[in-house]
């Protein structure tokens, strides 16, 4: 299936989770939150957060700013 | 020798440093943990940001290189133009930071002045504050706006010295003063400062605080600025307390003038 991770394209395997997709894109053990479909997922529901089709994930973290 | 000093108490913690600084515009995380560490500052702030899929991989993040059990994080809004933007970026911060209420609002009005833009900037005040999140407040120098925010209950409100990034110094400290003597939370000049001279203006003035970015960061030596700002903002702070001594349009003798024997 087809997702959008930060405005880019991703493909990922139907049922994956949002923990698959951390995996994927080698994130497992950075500190980030994430967004799906404009909700904020908590930590704690990331393996059992199925995705789906056309999602829209939005995956953050902190940097330099004043 | 400081009889009336006492820490600088935001949201219910407090802090022995008066300085908060930033975290961008450095050439890379060690200068800017370097620079930290000179300034004395506990609190530093940081902006929330898409990750670069694929890219830095392996490279340690900010957050590994400025430690939030050391330091108190400052997640901030810089870069959202409404409301909207401002709260969905806290709420992201909030969750980024493992359930971290204090934020740095900040919605801006044009990239040009990058000066706030204050109808949204109340607007995201009440929601945030409605939302449980300890909001310290970059806004314009109006004294009236100053005092609304306060009363929203933001924990802070940080008026602007000059616009972001200028190093313009305090153009208008009267103003400062104004929201000086209606304020009961702490007031902490964000944004203008250029120079050492410039934080100690701003402590001399009352404030309670003073953050900084670029004024350290974009120095020829950002360490040893930072160590100056740290000095800076102590002495002014001093100053403030001790009380200045008015000024005279002509001279006042420091030597007496009893006692000459011609």
């Amino acid at each position: 299936m087809q997702i959008f991770v930060n405005g880019d394209s991703v493909e990922l395997k139907e049922g994956a989770t949002l923990i698959d997709l951390l995996e994927h894109l080698s994130l497992r053990e950075a500190k980030v939150a994430i967004e799906l479909n404009q909700s904020i997922i908590p930590r704690s529901q990331h393996a059992q957060q199925a995705l789906a089709e056309q999602d829209q994930v939005e995956i953050v973290h902190a940097i330099g700013g004043g | 020798m400081t009889a009336t000093e006492t820490p600088l108490t935001i949201a219910g913690k407090q802090y022995q440093s008066r300085l908060i600084v930033g975290s961008g515009k450095y050439q890379s995380f060690e200068q800017n943990r370097e620079a930290l560490v000179a300034s004395g500052a506990e609190m530093i702030t940081v902006a929330i940001r898409r990750v670069n899929l694929g890219q830095n991989k392996g490279e340690p993040s900010l957050l590994e290189v400025i430690s939030p059990q050391q330091y108190t994080i400052l997640p901030n809004t810089a870069g959202c133009y409404n409301a909207a933007d401002a709260v969905r970026t806290c709420r992201m911060a909030r969750e980024l930071l493992d359930g971290h209420k204090l934020v740095k609002l900040e919605v801006l009005g044009d990239q040009k002045t990058l000066y706030p833009n204050v109808t949204e900037t109340l607007i995201a005040a009440q929601e945030l504050v409605n939302d449980g999140f300890d909001v310290m407040v970059y806004t314009s120098d109006d004294p009236l706006i100053a005092k609304r925010l306060e009363e929203m209950g933001c924990v802070a409100v940080m008026p602007l010295g000059a616009p972001i990034g200028s190093g313009l110094g305090i153009r208008n400290p009267y103003n400062i003063r104004m929201i000086l003597q209606n304020a009961k939370v702490p007031i902490i000049v964000d944004a203008g400062v250029g120079t050492a001279s410039d934080a100690a203006i701003a402590m001399e003035l009352g404030c309670d605080g003073v953050l900084m970015n670029t004024a350290i960061a974009e120095a020829k030596n950002p360490i040893l600025m930072a160590s100056a700002m740290k000095k800076a903002v102590q002495s002014g702070r001093e100053a403030f307390l001790a009380g200045r001594m008015p000024r005279r349009l002509y001279a006042s003798a420091s030597s007496p003038i009893d006692g000459t024997f011609f």
